[in-house]
């Protein structure tokens, strides 16, 4: 059998620990909890992140650079800003499904508990990677004539509070159809919403 | 009296279509006198010298270092002789062509008369079309709107000197040009943490985010090398213009583009994505020592 590595263990924590936080919430999730999941001691679980706010806060990184690089793959394409809209799109969903967690994580316990990522996580410091990838869209979308110029947090809020919303409705069991269902519509309103007037 | 002239280079200084702000720039040099007296001054307009412009029209006359100044119109004359003779004539024999200026180095402002047809005497912006492509070797810009005196007297003794002058692309010295004008600019500690100035005139904040400042993609040495000896533009809380590239002058000299508040042009030779992801770190922190005027800041509580 293949020996485990260093990281893959730590990759191991990371996805039992994203699980944890967004099922049970970050206070009742214990590091025991965690370590019983991944099967490994306490005293173990240490070697890996010094204390739960750590782990906290690196949970929030990753997520982050996960997101980023997808949004990255799609800004690098040759194609439209309404086809990269509906691109953006399209994968949030993908991952809300299919990785729930990570966007459960970053809705339910990054912006619901500040207090955890005030030191070290505040403003842009842990979501840079994914906020720089929209920074990145938007540039590129008024550079090449498509989107209309405003405020870069008028135009953020919109597509990722939109986003956000459906995905917690999703999350809610409120939605009566699967989240894909509505990707047309919703990119289709994001580009109407801030293409050039 | 003495007659040291036959052994000092022999210096013309022509004229094109120009505002004569390079001949003002050049007047403020403090060590004019100690400069010039190492040439033989054939004819400086605004100076008393040796031959009269008309003298010089007729073409009979050599030079060493011929300094140009103004943008180049085919179709100018001076003195009633087309001005591409005379410029191709005094070519010939220099040994040194200086380009005095951004309108003599790429067209500048003048170019903007008739973009097709004017021209810098090497460069047009940045392509090599203007009249003295065959002596092109010789020809060494020195840009800025106007040019610094300070540069000026620097490769004049270099010339004097028989130094090697190195050039960059654009055939500006390396020496002069490849710094940035952000390089020794006052508010870099503005710049680190993405603090803006609030207007124009003031000593804190940086004028790169609204106010259009060019500093971080300029090849200039003028906040290393200041004007007059004091000052900057950046230093008295002006943006640069990028005056000393050749796509100068730009539009809105006194707005930073955006797209969708996010700078349309970066530091030079950083990418994009980095210069935002630092930027957005940088923000992210508040130093109060850097938001309001620094003399009100108390060190003590």
């Amino acid at each position: 059998m293949a020996r485990v590595t260093k990281e893959e263990k730590k990759q191991g924590i990371i996805s039992a620990a994203l699980k944890l936080f967004s099922e049970k919430g970050f206070y009742i999730t214990t590091i025991p909890d965690i370590a019983d999941k991944v099967g490994m001691s306490v005293g173990n679980f240490y070697n890996y992140f010094k204390s739960k706010d750590i782990l906290a806060k690196e949970l929030v990184l990753y997520i982050s650079e996960y997101l980023g690089s997808q949004i990255r793959e799609i800004n690098e394409r040759d194609i439209t800003t309404e086809q990269k809209i509906y691109e953006i799109v399209s994968m949030y969903f993908s991952v809300a499904e299919k990785k729930p967690e990570m966007i459960e994580y970053f809705l339910r316990v990054y912006l619901s508990n500040r207090e955890v990522f005030g030191d070290g996580c505040e403003g842009m410091i842990c979501v840079s990677p994914f906020v720089t990838e929209m920074m990145m869209f938007f540039n590129d979308g008024v550079e090449s004539g498509d989107l209309h110029d405003q405020d870069f947090f008028s135009a953020f809020g919109l597509f990722m509070g939109y986003l956000g919303g459906m995905v917690f409705l999703f999350g809610e069991k409120i939605l009566p159809e699967p989240l894909d269902n509505y990707k047309d519509d919703i990119a289709q309103n994001i580009y109407n919403a801030l293409k050039k007037r | 009296m003495h007659s040291k002239n036959a052994k000092k280079p022999k210096l013309l200084w022509l004229q094109g279509i120009t505002c004569n702000g390079n001949t003002h720039s050049f007047l403020n040099l403090s060590s004019l006198d100690i400069l010039l007296d190492k040439f033989e001054l054939l004819h400086i307009p605004a100076f008393a010298t040796q031959y009269t412009l008309e003298e010089i029209v007729e073409c009979n006359l050599d030079c060493d270092v011929l300094i140009f100044e103004g943008t180049y119109d085919p179709l100018m004359r001076r003195a009633d002789v087309a001005l591409e003779k005379i410029l191709l004539y005094y070519a010939k024999s220099a040994s040194h062509i200086i380009a005095a200026g951004s309108c003599a180095s790429f067209g500048g402002m003048f170019k903007a008369v008739a973009p097709e047809r004017n021209s810098g005497i090497l460069f047009d912006e940045e392509e090599k079309l203007g009249p003295l492509k065959e002596d092109e070797k010789k020809v060494i810009n020195l840009s800025g709107c106007p040019i610094h005196p300070e540069w000026l007297a620097y490769i004049l003794q270099m010339i004097v000197n028989n130094m090697n002058i190195l050039l960059d692309e654009l055939h500006r010295p390396l020496e002069l040009y490849s710094p940035l004008a952000h390089h020794g600019c006052t508010r870099n500690e503005y710049f680190e943490w993405k603090v803006d100035a609030k207007s124009f005139g003031t000593k804190e904040g940086c004028l790169f985010y609204e106010q259009g400042c060019r500093a971080p993609m300029t090849h200039a040495s003028c906040n290393k090398i200041l004007w007059n000896e004091v000052s900057s533009k950046t230093r008295i809380g002006t943006p640069c213009f990028g005056c000393t590239e050749p796509d100068f002058p730009r539009k809105n000299l006194f707005k930073t583009k955006t797209n969708m508040s996010i700078p349309q042009d970066v530091p030079l030779g950083v990418p994009k994505r980095s210069y935002l992801t630092l930027a957005g770190i940088a923000k992210t922190f508040h130093i109060k020592r850097l938001e309001g005027k620094l003399i009100d800041y108390k060190t003590t509580p």
